[in-house]
């Protein structure tokens, strides 16, 4: 007896949207059940990865600090997966925004003003695009794909940092650790609840994912991202450039990817260290497709992430599961997702050998 | 649940052995002292968390009711590790330790969040009323090592493959130096920093690369066995053990292993927190008391060589050798310390040159 998978004619909408609700409840259910078969706590873990950080108070802003940069990067990944760009390389935008606004905030040392944090946003999104741009020109130009030569980027921008931390920029103070200086006050994002650890860049997610909520549902812009990743054909023959496309995908994630970047290293770093990349770019991958590709549905999937990462510690300090148990957690809903879309997109079908019938 | 088991185990087991002593301690009304620690790796690591890991085991086992212990693995050295140190103190942990180089900024901060709580920063050089910091004179263990490679190696070669270059890892490569050239005074030292205090498959793409260059004799200043992996697959004379004892990855090659003994310094800080003695300072053991400790070497070693190193090891226990005593040059030739001389720990502590034979990482 075989089976094979067949294309629904028609997904059911609701499903598309129940998925990634469903992925998680299996994920809690069955993560459970297995951590209580190897002799954990299950129960207590999926109390502690999934549901402690929303019920203790104390660990809302670290959930906010958290799932900021995943959302921003997330929504400007889900902007690329529309258009049908795969953007793998985020977590070097990420570093590039970063190195750039820590050239800002470098340069400015010591000088005060309101309009030094703007100009390291500013430096962080162009310094993202641009490094997104290298995959751009190659796809358009010579046709290279583009998750190949986004994710080796990745690489090379962490030697960079190592470099510009252990020479150029090395803290005069650090003891000889690669480091740069903390930056000045003017350059160091403020704190927006008093007595807490939340910055500006918590604000600045939700509006930057209702401002692309809002270019993708409302503009002509949107539409094209949507028409060339969905359909290709009729969007050449509509008269919208692929290549265009394919360098606004690569333009839009990489600057956000950047701006994340920025905020993350005037915010909780305030610094940049050789530990800058913490991979929120390759977990912004999740998070697009947990959130459906759609900036408001990534806002959600962006803190579910978050609150695995915090429980994950949690549980570690409280029930003693293994660091490696937040991860695995994490690999499930990916899996649970990513499974569930192909049943909703296929249906299973029992295959009948007609040959071996005929003989019998 | 490996883990649960043998920690259930072991809470019992020290229990009933401390149990004569809980008498003396006038510590009901507290409860047990609640101790945690915060690991850059795993504990699996079979190197530097291991043996942190071993100290937290060896606490519970010495003060048995007294303590309960907690740890986080894993930790990056960045903003997630200044949560884990919040999550742990607003849990009730009265005494944290921190055990790896980059948390100390964080330390910093969130110990003045909360003044009663105790932290400790291995390796740290930032200190406040309830911040201290620990170390481990590994230099001395890197001497004896720098001995057995002087004798050993054949190409008169050695690399070092460290994590980063501050003032910790670069006094290691140079007492390295300085103990292989008493015994070969041709013999050359090359550094590759790697940028990270644990990744298997860098640790040992430097170490096959460090082969390719006519090294045989790799000493590393990460947290795990990769680079001896690689010098028993490549036969070269071989490597040495950091942190713990690595013999059963690599039989041939681990030539002897520097083995951190945190467990005495644990029940120690552990102690003075329940007797309320505790204060801030620097610790900074080695050798002589067994917080830095040689393993057994390996049986190809000639009987004339464990005696050299030996040798160095007694000199740095009794105090007649140490290490970083002139004439010492650096590695341009100009004299850096005069004949007689030795270096101040301050010294030490800044060291940001290397001594002749170290050929300077671009």
């Amino acid at each position: 007896m075989q089976f094979k998978l067949e294309k629904r004619p028609r997904p059911s909408q609701a499903m598309l949207y129940l998925t990634p609700v469903a992925a998680v409840v299996l994920t809690m259910l069955i993560g459970g059940a297995i951590f209580s078969l190897i002799g954990y706590d299950g129960m207590g873990a999926v109390r502690e990865i999934f549901l402690t950080p929303l019920t203790n108070s104390y660990k809302w802003q670290d959930l906010g600090i958290k799932a900021a940069p995943l959302i921003i990067i997330g929504v400007g990944l889900a902007v690329a997966y529309r258009a049908n760009v795969w953007n793998i390389g985020a977590e070097g935008q990420y570093v590039m925004g970063g190195v750039f606004a820590t050239g800002v905030a470098l340069t400015t040392y010591g000088v005060t003003g309101w309009w030094v944090l703007p100009l390291m946003a500013i430096a962080g999104i162009a310094g993202g695009a641009a490094y997104a741009a290298i995959p751009a020109v190659l796809r358009t130009r010579l046709g290279v794909n583009e998750i190949l030569t986004s994710l080796m980027l990745t690489y090379a921008s962490v030697q960079l940092i190592y470099y510009l931390v252990r020479a150029p920029w090395k803290d005069p103070m650090g003891m000889g650790f690669p480091q740069t200086r903390i930056f000045s006050e003017a350059a160091r994002l403020p704190t927006i609840i008093p007595g807490t650890i939340v910055h500006l860049g918590v604000p600045i997610a939700i509006v930057v994912a209702l401002l692309v909520w809002f270019v993708m549902t409302r503009s002509l812009f949107g539409f094209q991202i949507r028409v060339v990743g969905a359909a290709p054909h009729a969007a050449r023959y509509g008269g919208f450039s692929e290549n265009r496309t394919i360098w606004l995908a690569f333009l839009v994630s990489g600057g956000l990817a950047g701006l994340a970047g920025m905020l993350e290293v005037a915010g909780p770093f305030q610094r940049l260290v050789p530990g800058f990349p913490t991979g929120y770019g390759f977990t912004a991958i999740i998070v697009a497709f947990l959130g459906r590709l759609d900036p408001l549905g990534v806002i959600f999937a962006a803190i579910v992430l978050a609150i695995t990462f915090v429980g994950g510690e949690l549980a570690q300090t409280t029930i003693g599961l293994p660091a490696a148990a937040a991860g695995i957690f994490q690999a499930m809903m990916l899996f649970f997702l990513l499974a569930g879309d192909i049943l909703v997109r296929y249906r299973v079908k029992r295959v009948v050998h007609q040959s071996a019938e005929a003989r019998a | 649940m490996m883990k649960f088991n043998r920690r259930n185990v072991l809470v019992l087991g020290g229990a009933a052995a401390a149990l004569p002593l809980v008498g003396g301690r006038a510590l009901a009304q507290d409860g047990p002292l609640k101790v945690g620690f915060m690991y850059i790796g795993t504990i699996n690591d079979n190197g530097w968390n291991y043996a942190h890991n071993q100290g937290r085991i060896y606490l519970e086992e010495q003060l048995g009711d007294a303590v309960e212990t907690t740890y986080v693995e894993n930790v990056p050295e960045g903003p997630d590790s200044e949560r884990v140190l919040r999550e742990l103190a607003q849990s009730g942990h009265k005494l944290i330790f921190a055990t790896s180089f980059g948390y100390g900024d964080y330390v910093l901060k969130v110990a003045q969040q909360f003044p009663d709580v105790k932290f400790e920063h291995a390796t740290g050089y930032q200190r406040s009323d309830n911040v201290a910091t620990y170390n481990a004179r590994f230099y001395e263990g890197r001497a004896v090592c720098g001995t057995i490679a002087g004798h050993m190696s054949k190409t008169g070669k050695g690399g070092y493959i460290g994590s980063f270059p501050i003032p910790e890892v670069v006094m290691g490569i140079n007492a390295f130096a300085l103990a292989a050239r008493k015994v070969n005074p041709d013999f050359t030292m090359t550094p590759v920093y790697i940028s990270t205090w644990n990744d298997p498959a860098r640790e040992a793409d430097a170490a096959r690369a460090m082969v390719d260059q006519g090294i045989d004799i790799i000493a590393q200043h990460t947290d795990g066995p990769a680079a001896l992996q690689v010098a028993e697959e490549r036969g070269i004379v071989g490597g040495f053990g950091q942190g713990a004892d690595m013999s059963a990855f690599a039989p041939n090659a681990q030539l002897t292993s520097i083995i951190d003994n945190w467990g005495p310094h644990y029940v120690e800080a552990a102690q003075a927190v329940i007797d309320g003695t505790w204060t801030s300072g620097d610790r900074w053991p080695g050798l002589k008391e067994g917080e830095v400790q040689i393993g057994a070497y390996n049986e190809k070693i000639p009987e004339d060589v464990v005696a050299a190193a030996e040798a160095v090891k007694n000199g740095q226990i009794d105090g007649s050798l140490h290490i970083f005593t002139g004439p010492i040059n650096d590695h341009t030739g100009a004299e850096r310390v005069a004949a007689g001389e030795t270096m101040t720990d301050e010294q030490l502590l800044t060291m940001d040159w290397y001594v002749e034979g170290v050929i300077p990482p671009a």
